[in-house]
Formats: structure tokens, C-alpha cells, sequence
């Protein structure tokens, strides 16, 4: 017995000798605090069994992620030691020095770039944009799509009332149009003795909802955020007669389709809105569909997805992150290690099987892969047709701009979808003359 | 005079220093002393206070911005005041201030004093009651912006289903409608800082000498004159202070704003300490926004010096 106690003295005195040589091998991984997080954090258990290195995650809700993490880079923080940025944070990440360019490394450790669906590449690791030089691994594919009742779309009645107005069957849309007219068929309807409503739609007015809501629009239309000969000449693009065609339906949309209160509605919103049965379709995230198929009232069979309607061209509006290394850590070391590990093909496969969009093309490409997920089609569709906001340094002011004008013309009702995007070129072509870029 | 016998500022200091130092103390005057003890504050008031300011003032003066480090900090003279002060969007955020602090101090002065004569009769309970009006002023303004915008919901919250009940008007949108949202952010700060106002006026109402009334009903003076003559003058001077205060915070209101309406629809509720901050910390115009700091500081400092000054009159009189 005394030499049991003597042992488990011993272990105990050599635990509290080893635990400080463990604690200086842990790194913070900071992302946005969402459902795939939860899905990186049970990952990433994978590695420090491999590794022996802890991981600690800073995650901060939607709302606050750039705010808080773009203080954290401006302010060359050390909190975090891998950023999972926005795709938009890439230019200015990469020109003023918060990532650090991974090419030397992507060489020596033989990871191709060639192995990650180009869009991605191009979208998350790239700046300037398309140049072969590399700021982040691509970690968490994503698009704006949609997600339907499915039981409410099967319901004979509802399908022989929608055929006999709009002549034609109750599916999933595929243009612009027709998600206006379902949307109407069920605005103010009432199904199972409750009110429902068309669509929950991105209408949020402080970070970057609106301008997702907008762009998801804007892209069907062609629209272009510049001459493609003429590098930031926005005007007759940016204010196209197309692009204000788009803005106008958008507005449109909202007024006729959404439920009361819908005004300042983000992720978040949308899937309240579409789980507590209020609404027939909501636009989201990919990111989110893992969720809604285990969700227990509207999980299973009683959900549907459908990739971004077309117009003119079919386009999604891209969504999701790279990973990256701050310049500031003193842990760069196991940072790229981190990278190392999580750009291998099996890592690659359980991140998707875990709830992860994973970007490479072992997984996408498996012929199998269409049928993992009841979404998965649709988010390979999505993602051969993405289109991202600004990535510029100046990325935050051009999207506030944006936020400015088009909430005021859709939301608050102010002047024209002319005016409003008028006056975002003017507040673009000043936001480049200030950076120099004209 | 006795040895021990405590006479200087510089023996009181040096009683309580041990000996090595006690000599060294002796031998400093009573100036000296003091401003030993009063340079720690007065550094950390130029460290914390003075130093941001005078920096602000000379940021607003250049086209910094704080999140490109490598970029040189270039003067550009009064082109950040020259644009603030040209801007129209810049003068609606103003008007939409001005009009959230004139509305919310006028119907909170009407309603705290009106609360604050109920509660000075004393009835029973007023104790109970007094404590129940107070129980918003304690609550973070965040959270009170959060919760407000369940209680505003069109179809869940209870302000739409109140409102129903008294006019059948449907689901009513406080935040998102263009001619609600400022209404609804004004009753929010009013449901929230009234019972500071009525908690001030109290003091004021409780400070009156019963004599003065005694005397007036013995000149048969009637309640409202009473109210006229004795009442509002002598809570003047409290009503006066409370609203500078409220004034000033409403000025710079930014948290239950932002929670409530993130200054929508579109800017209709965009309060200038909101723009502000998108300015500085989302569009990274440390210049141009350190040059609106300064306007907005020179407002308030100057608004609230006149203010102080009539407050002054009105204890005089």
C-alpha cells in the first residue's frame, strides 16, 4: 500500500514536472465561432494524439470576427498562431505582412496546390490575385445557397394550387423568377394553422450580410466589380443597368417575401426563420447544412437544397476561409506543422465526414462524394460558379460602403437602386484614389 | 515646541517613513511634499487623458491609418476637417443624434419629474415602487438593446401584441420601419435612464423645507402655484444636472444602439458615436475619423460649458 502511495507520488511529481514542457507546445487557432468550428475542434484531436501538440481555439461569433481578429493582426497580436480569415482579409493580410507567405514551405513539405479545387485556391490562398503566391492553405470551402421545406413543397394540394397559378410544378427553382413566385405562393399562407412566409433573405446591416444577400443577385446578373481592361474603372459595372435590375428585384424580394421583423437578418436569423417553421426557404451558408440535415424538427427528409438561382449566368456567391500563419506567432513552427497535417488527403476526408468543407480534390473529385451528403451536388455545382466581394486591402471600407447604400435602398426604402449604386462608385472610386490605386 | 510635537506637512510625512528616508522627507517644504504626492495622478492623467487628445488632434491633421503599419503618417492640413465638415452624410448623422438627445431628454424630464412627485408623497409602498423604477438603470445597456429587440419583435414580442390590443394594426416592424426605428430606440433609452432623471428630481423635491409650503397654504397659494413657485424652482438646479449628464452620455450613446437597430434602416438610426466607430475601426480612417473625434468632443465641451454656465444662473437665482 505505502509503495502504491510512493508510486502515485512519483507520477504525480513527474506530471507536474512534464506539464510545463507540454503547455509550451500548444498553439491557438482562431476562427469564427460556428458549427464547422466544433467539427475543426474534434479534427483537430487527431493531431495532438499524433503530435503531442495542444490545441487551443479562440472562436468569436460572426458578428465580431472581423472586428475582433482584424484588431488582433492590425495590432501584431500573438493570441492567435493559425487565422482561419476570411477569404476577403487576404490582400490586406498578405500586403501588410499579418500572413506569412507559404510557397518556401508548400515546396519543401511537397504540398501542391494543384491537389485544392482552383476556385479556392485562387479565391483563399492567392494575392495578388491568381499570381502563384501563397498566404493561406485552403481550408473551409463555402457558398451561399439554399434550403427548402421539402414537405411543404410535396404537399398535393399546395402543389396542385402553385400549378394551377404559375402553370408549372412546385420544385426547387432555378431561376430568380421562379424563387420570387414560390416565394409569393407562400408568403402570408397558412400551413398547419400557422402563418408562414417566403423567404428569410440576408438583410443584416452591421458586418456583411446585406452585401452577401445583394451579391448573391448581382452575380446571376453578370454583374462586374470593374472593367476588366481597366482595373478599378467601376462606373457603368458597378451601376449597370443590369446591376441595378438586380438591386431593384432584391428589393422586390424583400418587400414581398420576407416575415415581419426581417430587417436586420444574418446567418443566424435566417436559420431561426427557417427552423421554427416560418419560413418556405431561407439563402445561407453551406456551412450550415450538416446542421439542418441532423436538426430534429427540420432535419431528414423534410429539408431540400438548391444551388443559388440563375439568371443570365448561374453564379454563387463564394463564402469560406484559408488557413493561415501569423507573422506575429513564435510558434510558426508548429503552425505549419498544424498545416502540414491538415493538408494530407485522409485529414482532408474526415474533415468533410466531420462536417468540414473540405477543399481538396481527393475528396471532391471521389466519385462517391455527390452522395455523402444530401447537399453535396449542389455545393459542387456551387463552387465551379463562385464570385467573392473585394479581396483588396482596403476590402473593410468598400464593404461598409456597400453596406451603407444598399440597406438604405432595400431595407429603409431611400431613393433609388440608381442612386444607391451611384453612390457606391463614387464611394469605391475615393476609397482606391485614398490607397493610391488610382 | 516639543520634539515630537507635529507641526509641517513634511514631519506628518516623515513619521510614517522609515528612518533611512525619514531625513530626506524632513528636509523637502510642504510644496515640495505635495507635489510628490499629486505627480503619480498627474502623470497618469497625461499618460491616459491629455496624451490620447493632443495625439488625436494631431492624427486628425494627417491620412494615418492604423492598419497599414509600413504606411509613413503624411500631413494633409485641414483636408480630414475641410471633408468632415462638407459631408452631408456626416451632418445626418448629426441631425440624427441631435434629434435622439432632444427627444429622449425632454420626454424623460417630463415623465422622471412626474414620476418623482408621485414617489415624493410617500404613499404606501413608494419604498417597493421606488426600487422596481430603478431596476433598468442597472441593467448593461447591451443587454437591454438585446433583449429590446425581442420585446420589438413584429411576431413574437409583446410591444407589437400591446399595441394590438389598443389598434388593430397588424404586425407592427419598431426597428425596421423608417418612420419607427428612432421612436424605438428613443423609448428604449427612455424605459432605461428615466428613473436616473426621477431619482435626481427626488433628491431636489426632498430637499425643499415643508415651511415653504406651509407658508404658501397660509397665503393661500393653490397646488399649482405651489408647483410654480416653490417646487420646480428649488428642483431646477437637480432636473438641470441630470440632463446634462444624460445629455452628454446620449451624445456619445452607442451600445443599445447598436445592438438595437445597428443604426438601420439603411442610417436612419446611424447615431454619429456609431459612425465613429465604423470610421476608425472597420474603415481604418484613423485620420479622418480622429478628425470627427475631435468635432464631436469640441461639440459636446462646448455645448456642455454654455449649459454649465445657465445651470449656474439658475442656482443663483
Amino acid at each position: 500500500m505505502r509503495s502504491g502511495r510512493f508510486l502515485l507520488a512519483a507520477a504525480g511529481l513527474i506530471l507536474a514536472v512534464a506539464a510545463p514542457a507540454k503547455a509550451e507546445e500548444e498553439l491557438t487557432l482562431c476562427w469564427a465561432a460556428w458549427d464547422p468550428a466544433n467539427a475543426l475542434v474534434e479534427l483537430s484531436r487527431d493531431f495532438t494524439a499524433e503530435t503531442g501538440i495542444g490545441m487551443n481555439f479562440e472562436f468569436v461569433p460572426w458578428t465580431n470576427f472581423a472586428d475582433r481578429f482584424l484588431n488582433e493582426l492590425n495590432s501584431g497580436g500573438q493570441l492567435c498562431d493559425l487565422m482561419i480569415g476570411d477569404s476577403q482579409w487576404i490582400g490586406g493580410s498578405a500586403t501588410y505582412g499579418h500572413y506569412v507567405r507559404l510557397n518556401d514551405f508548400f515546396t519543401a513539405e511537397g504540398i501542391s496546390m494543384d491537389d485544392f479545387l482552383p476556385a479556392t485556391v485562387y479565391a483563399y490562398s492567392t494575392w495578388p490575385k491568381g499570381s502563384p503566391n501563397y498566404y493561406a492553405l485552403p481550408a473551409m470551402g463555402d457558398a451561399l445557397g439554399w434550403v427548402y421545406r421539402r414537405d411543404w413543397f410535396d404537399r398535393p394540394e399546395l402543389r396542385a394550387e402553385f400549378s394551377a397559378t404559375y402553370g408549372r410544378d412546385l420544385e426547387p427553382p432555378e431561376t430568380w423568377t421562379q424563387l420570387r413566385e414560390i416565394a409569393t405562393f407562400f408568403q402570408g399562407r397558412e400551413i398547419d394553422g400557422k402563418t408562414v412566409y417566403g423567404a428569410a433573405i440576408y438583410t443584416e446591416r452591421g458586418s456583411e450580410g446585406i452585401t452577401m444577400g445583394v451579391t448573391s443577385v448581382l452575380y446571376p446578373w453578370g454583374f462586374q466589380y470593374e472593367n476588366p481592361d481597366q482595373p478599378y474603372d467601376m462606373d457603368g459595372y458597378v451601376n449597370s443597368p443590369a446591376a441595378v435590375e438586380a438591386l431593384e428585384f432584391y428589393r422586390a424580394l424583400y418587400e414581398c417575401c420576407t416575415p415581419p421583423g426581417h430587417s436586420d437578418a444574418y446567418m443566424v436569423a435566417n436559420l431561426d426563420a427557417y427552423r421554427s417553421g416560418q419560413v418556405a426557404m431561407q439563402m445561407n451558408w453551406f456551412a450550415f447544412f450538416p446542421g439542418i440535415v441532423k436538426d430534429e424538427t427540420v432535419g431528414g427528409d423534410v429539408s431540400g437544397f438548391f444551388v443559388n438561382p440563375r439568371h443570365t449566368i448561374e453564379a454563387s456567391v463564394l463564402g469560406g476561409q484559408g488557413i493561415s500563419v501569423v507573422s506575429y506567432s513564435d510558434k510558426q513552427d508548429l503552425a505549419l506543422q498544424y498545416i502540414q497535417w491538415f493538408a494530407q488527403p485522409e485529414v482532408q476526408a474526415k474533415w468533410w465526414a466531420l462536417g468540414g468543407y473540405s477543399c481538396h480534390r481527393s475528396v471532391l473529385e471521389d466519385p462517391g462524394f455527390v452522395d455523402t451528403a444530401p447537399f453535396a451536388a449542389d455545393f459542387l455545382r456551387a463552387m465551379s460558379g463562385v464570385k467573392d466581394f473585394w479581396q483588396e486591402p482596403t476590402y473593410a471600407e468598400l464593404l461598409q460602403s456597400m453596406q451603407a447604400h444598399v440597406h438604405a435602398y432595400v431595407v429603409a426604402g431611400e431613393g433609388t437602386a440608381q442612386e444607391a449604386l451611384d453612390s457606391l462608385v463614387e464611394d469605391w472610386t475615393f476609397t482606391f484614389e485614398d490607397d493610391g490605386k488610382l | 515646541m516639543p520634539s515630537d510635537t507635529v507641526t509641517t506637512l513634511a514631519d506628518k510625512t516623515a513619521r510614517a517613513t522609515p528612518l533611512a528616508l525619514a531625513r530626506r522627507v524632513r528636509a523637502l517644504s510642504d510644496q515640495a511634499i505635495a507635489w510628490l504626492f499629486i505627480t503619480p495622478t498627474i502623470v497618469l492623467l497625461l499618460a491616459i487623458n491629455i496624451f490620447p487628445l493632443l495625439w488625436t488632434i494631431y492624427l486628425s491633421f494627417t491620412s494615418y491609418r492604423a492598419n497599414q503599419p509600413g504606411r509613413p503618417i503624411r500631413w494633409i492640413g485641414t483636408r480630414n476637417y475641410e471633408r468632415l465638415l462638407g459631408s452631408e452624410d456626416i451632418w445626418g448623422y448629426m441631425q440624427v443624434t441631435a434629434s435622439f438627445v432632444v427627444w429622449t431628454m425632454v420626454i424623460q424630464v417630463l415623465i422622471g419629474l412626474g414620476l418623482a412627485l408621485l414617489i415624493n408623497r410617500n404613499f404606501k409602498g413608494a419604498g417597493f415602487w421606488t426600487t422596481v423604477i430603478l431596476i433598468p438603470m442597472m441593467l448593461s445597456p447591451a443587454v437591454v438593446g438585446t433583449f429590446w429587440t425581442y420585446l420589438y419583435h413584429p411576431q413574437i414580442g409583446i410591444f407589437s401584441y400591446i399595441v394590438n390590443v389598443f389598434a388593430a394594426v397588424g404586425p407592427l416592424d419598431m426597428i425596421g420601419s423608417v418612420d419607427l426605428a428612432m421612436w424605438s430606440i428613443i423609448i428604449v433609452d427612455t424605459w432605461m435612464w428615466t428613473p436616473y432623471i426621477m431619482l435626481l428630481c427626488l433628491a431636489g423635491l426632498r430637499s425643499i423645507p415643508p415651511y415653504l409650503y406651509e407658508a404658501a397654504e397660509i397665503d393661500r397659494a393653490g397646488p399649482l402655484q405651489q408647483f410654480w413657485h416653490i417646487t420646480l424652482p428649488r428642483v431646477m438646479p437637480f432636473l438641470m444636472l441630470a440632463v446634462l449628464f444624460r445629455g452628454i452620455e446620449n451624445f456619445k450613446m452607442f451600445d443599445m444602439v447598436v445592438e438595437l437597430t445597428s443604426g438601420g434602416p439603411g442610417s436612419t438610426t446611424e447615431l454619429a458615436s456609431i459612425n465613429l466607430k465604423r470610421e476608425a475601426f472597420e474603415k481604418w480612417r484613423t485620420g479622418y475619423s480622429s478628425a470627427f473625434a475631435v468635432i464631436l468632443f469640441v461639440t459636446v465641451f462646448g455645448l456642455a460649458n454654455i449649459y454649465v454656465k445657465a445651470l449656474n444662473r439658475v442656482k443663483q437665482t
